[in-house]
């Protein structure tokens, strides 16, 4: 997104279905000092908030869009660029910028359907081109779960998120819920990525699928991203398990939701209404249950894949929030010859919680330049 | 996996998913094929709004059955099928109607599980149209709810979206009580939105907030809550926040969300296309003042049409239907009001 030494900042796409976004509130006054990850603005869609980081550092030239106005994705929103750069070089960059045509999706966007063992499993894809990225999603989540990391990285590449089986549009039935199932999910998307090596990012119980079928298919997989693994140590929060299996109601699910993010104020009545669609589809209760009974006791994991990480090759890393009220992050530990990333001031969902910064850690694992 | 549907969409497709479930599920009503009798062409209408076509060819005659011009018999049939075992959807054309068939409903439907110790149900839906808005004049343009939601043992669906309405009619149909499943005429095409394929239940007493501020709450029933929504998109224009509530059923009312929300705004707005004596506006508005009073900072304000039958006249008719600059105007004076000096 730069030109020269011009930086645009402008409406991200959160998900597949988000065409506008409110600008709520401005962090940053024209002409103060802006570093890479700095939080500019708060915006919203109608689905959920987050802030607007800045891509890289210099100062906040111009805030071209207004506190309250509403924008098309892709729409420009502000401009940051060095202060040698002269004013008449911004206006024109900014002109400029509103004679564009708006970009719809990143190349290849779009989403599909694989068959796995009699079941269906939809993936989406974003961008084109490269070693492609493969996200895995965690218990109860689907593949919106990375709508802050999704364009970002598909800008160096194509990336493929898919919903686990028993999740999002993918088949409910899962059987015994076991996790061969959903590793079997991920080697089929794996598959219908084009015979490429991908780089597999998994979370939370996702990282314990993608790790199962990394061992499957060692020589498909260029690299293994791990964020806040299941698998690794023994204690989980098994009443947010047992709570969100059971949730039907948004008085059931806020508090739940809330234990997921270390700012806690990040859940609206909005991000609960968007996870109880998901959790109200017919089939996702047993699904959820029998997964859940297969993977946890209470709050004992039932898992132990340290020795089976020990056991692969390929480069890995680990990320987890400092403050993961899920799976505690000190589990990273048990993964030897993982290279260790500890984000401060997040908790599970780490990778929606600090998207720029995960979103740098997975594209130089990859060797791709995030947007 | 989602996409885009209508709300007329969205309601063929709750029935049939659920026909497809339970063959329990039976539908009948006036013309809701089309045809019936006669020798010509068989669903031909599919009610007078076209809701139901394509249902009777897909699940038989017996299962999607056109009745004579009687809504006691309807009803009754409805109802009495119900405490039979069968889970039937019952279309009363426009609610308007529902004077001839009213002790079905009221004294039969509502009473059985109360009167019989808990040892019958009826699970029986009755699908109605409500509103104003096509020059259908007096007669077939009312928002008659707040006579249903007077009635203990009936529960009340007044659906604004295409999602909600999938999923708040296949929990009607599941649901071993009454139901009463109101749509608005003006929304049938004019809504679209994101509905998943797959089959989903959305509970009873569960409102949905559609945007949070901390200026004023304004809860808005059925397609009242797209006039909310322009009217607080207009407001944050001008730097007022609004908090904006759909109860999506009013019996049961989901009191918690609607008191939560007055806290944090400390004010109220409510809006209400049924006549203004005794709607679901002055029931919300007596509930925040008698619960929430220390919380607010202004008197409660109601838009509702006026007392009066509604107009055949299309001016007229457009004058009586609430919209979003009286919503907005409400909102204003609500952020504006200060108390007199003592």
């Amino acid at each position: 997104m730069s030109e020269g030494a011009i930086l645009a900042v402008t409406v991200p796409r959160w998900g597949m279905t988000m065409e506008e976004g409110t600008l709520t509130a401005w962090h940053v006054e024209e002409g103060a000092p802006v570093a890479a990850g700095d939080a500019l603005a708060d915006l919203e869609s109608t689905k959920i908030a987050n802030v607007i980081e800045a891509a890289g550092p210099g100062l906040l030239r111009r805030r071209v869009a207004a506190e309250g106005s509403t924008l098309p994705v892709g729409a420009l929103l502000a401009v940051i660029a060095a202060e040698e750069v002269a004013d008449d070089a911004i206006d024109a960059f900014i002109a400029a910028f509103a004679t564009r045509p708006r970009p719809q999706t990143a190349a290849g966007t779009g989403l599909a359907t694989v068959e796995c063992d009699g079941r269906r499993v939809a993936y989406a894809v974003h961008g084109e081109g490269g070693e492609p990225l493969l996200l895995v999603h965690g218990f109860g989540g689907d593949m919106n779960a990375w709508m802050f990391n999704q364009e970002p990285l598909a800008a160096g590449g194509a990336v493929f998120s898919l919903d686990l089986p028993g999740h999002g549009a993918s088949s409910k039935e899962v059987g015994e819920g076991g996790l061969d199932l959903l590793a079997a999910a991920v080697a089929a998307v794996m598959e219908a990525a084009g015979g490429h090596r991908v780089h597999l990012v998994g979370h939370s119980l996702g990282g314990a699928a993608a790790l199962l079928a990394a061992r499957e298919r060692p020589d498909a997989v260029a690299s293994l991203t791990l964020i806040a693994p299941v698998g690794f140590g023994e204690e989980i929060d098994g009443s947010y398990i047992a709570g969100f299996v059971a949730a039907r109601r948004r008085r059931e699910m806020a508090p739940l939701a809330r234990r997921l993010f270390a700012d806690r104020t990040r859940v609206t009545r909005r991000t609960v209404e968007t996870m109880l669609r998901a959790r109200r589809i017919d089939g996702v209760e047993p699904a959820l249950a029998a997964i859940a009974a297969a993977c946890f006791d209470g709050d004992r994991q039932r898992l132990d894949l340290a020795s089976c990480a020990e056991t692969l090759t390929m480069p890995m890393q680990v990320v987890w929030g400092a403050e993961d009220a899920i799976l505690p992050c000190r589990h990273a530990q048990r993964l030897a010859g993982a290279a260790v990333h500890i984000v401060e001031g997040a908790g599970h969902m780490v990778a929606m919680e600090r998207a720029g910064e995960v979103n740098a850690l997975i594209a130089s694992f990859a060797a791709r330049d995030p947007a | 996996m989602a996409r885009v549907i209508t709300m007329r969409k969205a309601i063929g497709e709750a029935l049939s998913q659920c026909m497809e479930a339970d063959d329990r599920v039976v539908l009948l009503g006036e013309d809701i094929a089309g045809g019936e009798g006669s020798p010509g062409e068989q669903d031909a209408w599919g009610g007078d709004m076209g809701i139901t076509k394509g249902l009777q060819p897909r699940f038989g005659k017996e299962r999607v059955m056109d009745t004579p011009i009687s809504e006691s018999a309807i009803m009754g049939a409805a109802v009495g099928a119900a405490t039979c075992g069968l889970r039937p959807v019952a279309e009363l054309m426009f609610v308007d109607f529902m004077g001839v068939c009213f002790d079905q409903i009221m004294n039969q439907a509502a009473k059985f599980r109360y009167m019989f110790g808990g040892k019958a149900t009826t699970p029986v839906v009755i699908r109605t149209q409500i509103g104003a808005g096509y020059n259908a004049a007096a007669q077939h343009s009312q928002c008659l709810y707040p006579l249903f939601a007077h009635i203990p043992g009936l529960k009340c669906v007044v659906p604004s979206s295409a999602y909600d309405t999938k999923g708040l009619l296949i929990q009607s149909i599941r649901d071993d009580d009454p139901v009463i499943f109101f749509e608005h005429k003006a929304m049938y095409d004019r809504v679209a939105d994101e509905v998943p394929e797959e089959p989903y239940a959305i509970p009873f007493g569960e409102a949905h907030v559609l945007r949070e501020g901390a200026d004023c709450t304004i809860v808005a029933i059925a397609r009242m809550v797209h006039m909310a929504t322009e009217a607080a998109r207009t407001l944050a224009d001008e730097g007022i926040e609004c908090t904006v509530v759909d109860p999506r059923t009013i019996s049961p009312l989901d009191e918690e969300t609607i008191l939560e929300c007055v806290a944090e705004t400390g004010r109220l707005v409510v809006v209400d296309e049924a006549y203004p004596r005794c709607n679901m506006a002055t029931d919300i508005a007596a509930l925040a003042a008698c619960e929430a009073f220390g919380a607010l900072k202004a008197p409660v304000a109601t838009v509702s049409p006026p007392h009066a039958p509604v107009p055949f006249a299309p001016e007229l008719e457009r004058a009586f239907i609430p919209d979003a600059a009286r919503i907005a105007s409400a909102v204003r004076r609500a952020v504006a009001w200060r108390p007199p000096a003592a």
